[in-house]
């Protein structure tokens, strides 16, 4: 803790697009669009400087050894005071994965300012996107160095916000708005559970901070460990709660189905939201939340892993049926998120044990790189030819050679081709899975091999292919677009290469993976195989795709159509919910409740309209009437007649 | 003289003297007639102050001065009456009461 005040600093990387926020927000009308565009991307590269700094003054401390991290609190405000024990702070906590997390929106949030320079450009709202983009950010960066679960939630919620504001950018698209009302309602009922965690957690062990929590010997903990609930104990099912918020977040079968349709808004945000950063924040809540899993949550662990592995593997097939690019790339994001819940649930504590957090933190690290890399150049794809659909591409390569060279990049990236980013962190995932359970390993193999084959599949259709008839002449994407992606790929090729095992460990302790030639070899054959199945198909216009897909008959329909998840939750919302709750709800309101008021108005009213004559305006009625009324008055008064 | 005759007789006079304007604000149709009925009224509010001050307590003279006020603002009440009345008259050229009774629900 002794160099605590040097960090202080790390406050402004949160504030700084706060602040940019607030001035784009509040006065971005009064100005030309563009002001606005710059005043956020500068205001995101001071952040992102600021982030690097930190990063190189935590990781590198001058003249000490990779040691064990400290985790420091390098600001802390009191923000509510509830009682002496109860006190909610704000603050910026500072160790290994919320620095790596710092580094990685920023930097994936500046491209995406500098791409959206240009992808926006014209746009009608051009200020009100930079303004909502900076509150991303601000949420986002919030949320990494919350020090307490309870300024994680007021984040979580930001973020959640944010994240509504932007899917539903273009509001007159009922698309956009539909998508954006889903996303919301899904997320909000996922941290419905997130937040009844959060209580029961705190209710315990009397705590919201994280260094309380996250301490294995906190004595809170054994006190608490008989108290069970239908067989499992408190602490697994407050954890299991606490993830559930997590997987709403993150988009985890079988609360993902928001995230397909979040596709509708711009595809920058697509890029910095819904692929790198926000759904993420399930990972790294579980990430962050590790030792208390670890020691005390043992099943809700392995609850995750499954829960991971499952959704890798069905939005890995999903995506291979899927036409709207995005769309692919949307559940191929479902699927690496998948592979990262995975590796954490499959993780123990501490060293070679811990590999599955090593692995869940660099994968979720590179997946940022390739993922926004991915989505930016489908947006320069979609920018040239004004389509979302593969089977209007084709060709494309001659046109775009930027975009085609990069999205070459991150497709090798993502299926797991050395020496680019994704080969080495899948490859610990899959090594933490070999140790844990066959089964998962088993489903992770599959699903690198589908990877590789619709990520080619999607590179093949685009690029090569038959050449389609445009109705303009499809031309590369100016600067401001073209340099985000350059730098990605440049991100998605060598983040690989670092050794993050001495920076990111699950006790903060650097360790060194070694490599598993055994595990790592035929995983790049799988992946090799996919992509030469893809090539096989997709390179040439041929009938080939369409007579398999044809053959599988039913089963493709069903993939394509999802596994019908919307149609099954429609099903339970509309039939089950709308018939057996809302309705007898709808009922009572409208016959009890809404009735009772109407018999009130209405007696009121006919007895208004009995006694509305005496209102006659003739001057003598009223005198008769206040003559009699006093001398009855009189008469009682006399007369002791009460 | 006015020793002679008792209290009784004066509230008799009185009685008789405020019914009657109580009679003619009722059934009367001249707005003139009704302000004088109000001015019967008074009067005999008057006479009744007046009166119980002199048998009641002869040595003090707070019945009187309510006399006065009242005549005083019988006085103004009758200036405001009147000129309430012309106005309805231009209003409705007519001063019968039966035909003023716009205020009504």
């Amino acid at each position: 803790m002794q160099d605590t005040m040097n960090y202080t600093f790390t406050v402004w990387i949160v504030l700084v697009p706060f602040v940019i926020f607030l001035l784009t927000g509040l006065f971005g009308k009064w100005f030309r669009p563009v002001i606005s565009g710059i005043t956020g991307t500068a205001g995101l590269l001071i952040s992102f400087l600021l982030s690097l700094y930190t990063a190189w003054k935590y990781f590198f401390p001058a003249g000490a050894e990779h040691g064990p991290y400290e985790v420091l609190i390098a600001a802390r405000t009191t923000w509510l005071r509830l009682t002496d024990r109860l006190v909610i702070d704000l603050g910026v906590l500072l160790d290994p994965i919320s620095v790596m997390m710092l580094v990685m929106i920023t930097a994936v949030s500046l491209m995406v300012h500098i791409y959206s320079l240009g992808y926006m450009k014209g746009e009608l709202g051009f200020a009100r996107f930079f303004s909502f983009l900076s509150l991303f950010t601000f949420s986002m960066l919030g949320l990494v160095v919350a020090t307490n679960i309870f300024q994680m939630y007021i984040f979580w919620e930001l973020v959640g916000v944010s994240s509504y504001l932007l899917i539903g950018f273009y509001y007159e698209r009922p698309a956009a708005v539909a998508a954006s009302k889903k996303a919301f309602i899904v997320t909000r009922f996922a941290d419905l559970g997130f937040l009844i965690g959060i209580l029961l957690l705190s209710y315990y062990t009397g705590s919201f901070n994280f260094s309380d929590l996250t301490n294995p010997d906190n004595p809170a903990f054994t006190g608490v460990a008989s108290v069970s609930f239908i067989g499992l104990s408190v602490i697994t099912w407050s954890m299991l709660l606490v993830f559930m918020g997590g997987a709403g977040k993150s988009a985890m079968f079988p609360l993902h189905i928001w995230l397909p349709d979040a596709m509708e808004g711009p595809t920058p945000v697509s890029a910095l939201i819904h692929a790198a950063t926000m759904v993420v924040a399930g990972v790294y809540l579980v990430a962050r939340m590790f030792p208390i899993y670890a020691f005390h949550a043992p099943d809700a662990l392995t609850f995750i892993a499954w829960v991971g592995g499952i959704t890798s593997l069905f939005a890995a097939v999903i995506a291979c049926t899927q036409f709207d690019i995005k769309r692919v790339l949307a559940y191929s994001t479902l699927s690496q998120i998948g592979y990262m819940m995975l590796a954490l649930g499959v993780s123990g504590y501490g060293g070679e044990e811990g590999l599955g957090y090593m692995a869940s933190m660099f994968h979720l690290f590179t997946h940022a790189m390739f993922k926004a890399l991915l989505f930016l150049g489908a947006g320069s794809i979609i920018h040239a030819v004004h389509s979302n659909f593969m089977y209007e591409m084709g060709g494309l390569r001659k046109y775009l050679p930027v975009t085609h060279i990069t999205f070459l990049v991150a497709c090798l990236a993502i299926a797991g081709i050395p020496p680019f980013a994704g080969f080495f962190s899948k490859d610990e995932i899959l090594v933490a899975a070999w140790d844990h359970s066959r089964v998962l390993f088993a489903i992770e193999y599959f699903v690198a091999g589908i990877t590789a084959f619709y990520m080619f599949r999607l590179y093949f259709g685009i690029f090569w292919n038959q050449e389609r008839h445009y109705h303009h002449t499809p031309h590369e994407s100016p600067l401001t677009m073209t340099i985000p992606l350059i730098l990605l790929a440049m991100g998605s090729a060598f983040t690989g290469l670092i050794p993050f095992g001495t920076f990111v460990s699950s006790d903060r302790i650097p360790f060194e993976p070694e490599m598993h030639l055994n595990i790592a070899v035929p995983s790049v054959i799988i992946a090799l195989a996919g992509i030469l199945l893809a090539f096989a198909l997709y390179r040439k216009e041929s009938l080939a795709a369409g007579k398999i897909s044809a053959s599988l008959g039913a089963l493709y329909q069903v993939i394509y159509h999802k596994f019908y998840i919307d149609e099954i939750y429609l099903f339970v919302t509309r039939r089950i919910l709308f018939n057996l709750v809302s309705r007898p709800v709808a009922w009572f309101d409208r016959h009890v409740v809404d009735e009772t008021m109407n018999r009130i108005a209405w007696v009121i009213s006919v007895s208004s309209e009995r006694i509305k004559g005496l209102q006659s305006g003739r001057l003598q009625h009223y005198a008769l009437v206040f003559v009699s009324g006093a001398l009855v008055l009189v008469l009682v008064i006399l007369y002791n007649l009460l | 003289m006015i020793a002679n005759i008792s209290l009784t007789h004066f509230l008799i006079v009185t009685t008789l003297m405020f019914f009657t304007g109580i009679y003619g604000f009722l059934t009367r149709r001249n707005l003139i007639t009704l302000l004088m009925s109000i001015e019967l009224i008074l009067n005999s509010v008057n006479i009744n102050f007046v009166v119980f001050n002199r048998y009641l307590y002869p040595d003090q003279l707070q019945g009187h001065f309510f006399a006065m006020f009242i005549i005083a603002i019988a006085a103004a009440e009758a200036a405001v009456a009147i000129a309430l009345i012309i106005n309805i008259y231009r209003r409705f050229t007519s001063i019968e009461v039966d035909d003023v009774d716009e205020m009504k629900y």
